[in-house]
């Protein structure tokens, strides 16, 4: 991220120290190749959005609202509701941080994630309109990144995931070319639960949840997005460098087995 | 809403008339622009692509600099003109997002330690768009980096597949990139058999998955063999192909 400082010297020794560590299936904070750093998720803090949600993971914090209205929907998609998420990364997450309009890194983050809950299907678009080609219901998720150590993909997408389940909107009828909202509430309607695992290849060695440290070194990174029946529904390969098709197949098999163990837990958080 | 067409008819023909695993047509040309150290034009299906390359330059602004590899700068950009609708021309998220992942594509190709303190920057410009312009910008550029004489491991080649109607195709145009239910665009260094660039989108059992991401690093592999040919005719006036033909007949 670009919340981080590159210091080429110590990277270059970290890494040769890392390397040595993972090619006996360790890592620097003890934890094995394929294990999360803890994960904690909180839903209802903000009383005045639809849904909230804050996921630490590891000392990585981000905290995801959800703000749902009216809108006009697009014109190729008129029967379809919008949702849209987006994520900042703030200056006060960082020493590295800076303010100002988003750079690439803080775009990429946003639309990987919104491609991971779009692909997915996760919410039924078409229960969200009110009036074809006039007014759907708009669901705006925006994350805020409150604390940078690593893996901001996967922390980001399970606090949009946990707080779009838990979100409630009010019920809008047609009124003529308007909505007109009858005073009762319902849930958003979440059919899905897809969940992002990002993992990162240092040398030859996968390793799920990347710290800060080993995203200094790491060599690529891949982030794959599986939903409740085990189909691959979304992914992106980051980092100038490369996988080999084995290790891409590697990474399916992996996000599919980790994302079975993460769903449980937002499930099991968002009740 | 109107009902979805169908996109791959009963005998198996796609919209354009190809089967499930050919490819468009690709045309491409390299070294179109004077003032550029490598360019390349690329023409496939209704894509039409300018790739430049400028360096290794001095980079600006200074800090930029690295003082052991050159700086890859790249900037993915669709002309206005080039979509159905008109595009406002300033850079928007996609542009952003497209520049940085085409960057680390093409990246690992090159040797980078070989240039320190300097910079190279790929410009990717659409000028039309049809589909699929990611892979055919990254197989320009990969053709206008070697056109400027910087030192590669491999050339980089790329293609799409995805999900049509149910089933894993190849090479998606505009409409099946649309209407189709998933786009996966990959591109590999196909000599050190590595992947550079894969992108996911939409829903692929994990035997779709294994298919789909084959068939697109087969493809690229046809795509490789094209831009060697056109290496080769502009440097040495001829392929091998060709004149191993000649010598037989």
């Amino acid at each position: 991220m670009s919340a981080v400082k590159k210091n080429y010297i110590v990277e270059t020794i970290r890494k040769a120290q890392l390397s040595e560590l993972l090619a006996k299936g360790k890592r620097l904070d003890g934890r094995s190749l394929e294990q999360y750093r803890e994960l904690k998720i909180e839903t209802q803090l903000i009383e005045k959005a639809n849904a909230s949600a804050r996921v630490t993971l590891g000392n990585t914090q981000v905290i995801a609202g959800v703000k749902i209205a009216t809108g006009t929907p697009f014109p190729d998609t008129p029967d379809k509701g919008l949702l849209i998420v987006t994520a900042e990364v703030l200056p006060l997450s960082s020493p590295y941080a800076e303010a100002g309009p988003p750079d690439e890194d803080a775009i990429e983050l946003a639309r990987v994630v919104d491609r991971g809950i779009r692909e997915s299907e996760m919410v039924d678009l078409t229960e969200l309109c009110i009036v074809a080609g006039k007014v759907v219901v708009t669901i705006f998720v925006d994350v805020s990144i409150l604390n940078v150590d690593g893996n901001l993909f996967d922390a980001t997408s399970f606090a949009v995931v946990s707080a779009l389940k838990t979100a409630k909107m009010p019920k809008y009828v047609p009124d003529g070319d308007k909505a007109k909202a009858t005073g009762e509430t319902i849930p958003v309607p979440v059919k899905r639960v897809p969940v992002s695992v990002t993992m990162a290849r240092i040398g030859n060695v996968l390793i799920v949840d990347p710290s800060i440290e080993e995203e200094a070194v790491m060599d690529a990174r891949i982030t794959l997005t599986t939903d409740d029946d085990g189909n691959i529904c979304a992914g992106q390969k980051g980092n100038p460098s490369t996988f080999t098709p084995a290790q891409v197949m590697a990474a399916a098999e992996l996000s599919t087995r980790k994302g079975k163990e993460i769903r449980k837990q937002i499930v099991g958080a968002a009740k | 809403m109107e009902a979805k067409r169908k996109l791959i008819d009963d005998k198996g023909k796609r919209l354009d008339g190809r089967t499930w695993d050919q490819l468009r047509p690709v045309k491409i040309e390299v070294g179109v622009l004077k003032n550029a150290d490598g360019s390349a034009f690329i023409e496939w299906g209704k894509n039409k692509i300018m790739a430049a390359v400028y360096g290794p330059k001095e980079v600006h602004p200074k800090h930029e600099v690295m003082p052991d590899r050159a700086v890859v700068r790249c900037r993915y950009h669709m002309a206005p003109f080039s979509v159905d609708e008109r595009k406002n021309p300033a850079p928007s998220r996609r542009e952003i997002e497209i520049s940085k992942v085409i960057r680390e594509a093409l990246e690992p190709a090159l040797v980078v330690e070989d240039y320190p303190r300097t910079a190279i920057e790929i410009f990717v410009e659409v000028l039309q768009s049809d589909g699929g312009s990611r892979v055919a910008g990254i197989t320009a550029a990969a053709l206008a980096l070697a056109d400027a004489g910087i030192n590669m491991r491999d050339l980089v080649c790329g293609v799409s597949s995805g999900i049509v109607d149910g089933q894993v195709v190849l090479d998606l145009n505009d409409s099946e990139d649309k209407e189709g239910s998933g786009d996966m665009p990959v591109a590999i260094m196909p000599n050190l058999g590595l992947v550079t660039l894969l992108q996911i989108d939409g829903i692929y059992t994990p035997d779709h998955f294994k298919k789909a991401f084959e068939l697109a690093i087969e493809g690229g592999k046809r795509i490789y063999e094209m831009q060697r040919q056109v290496l080769l005719q502009k440097y040495f006036g001829s392929s091998p192909a060709e004149s191993t033909a000649e010598e037989q007949e």
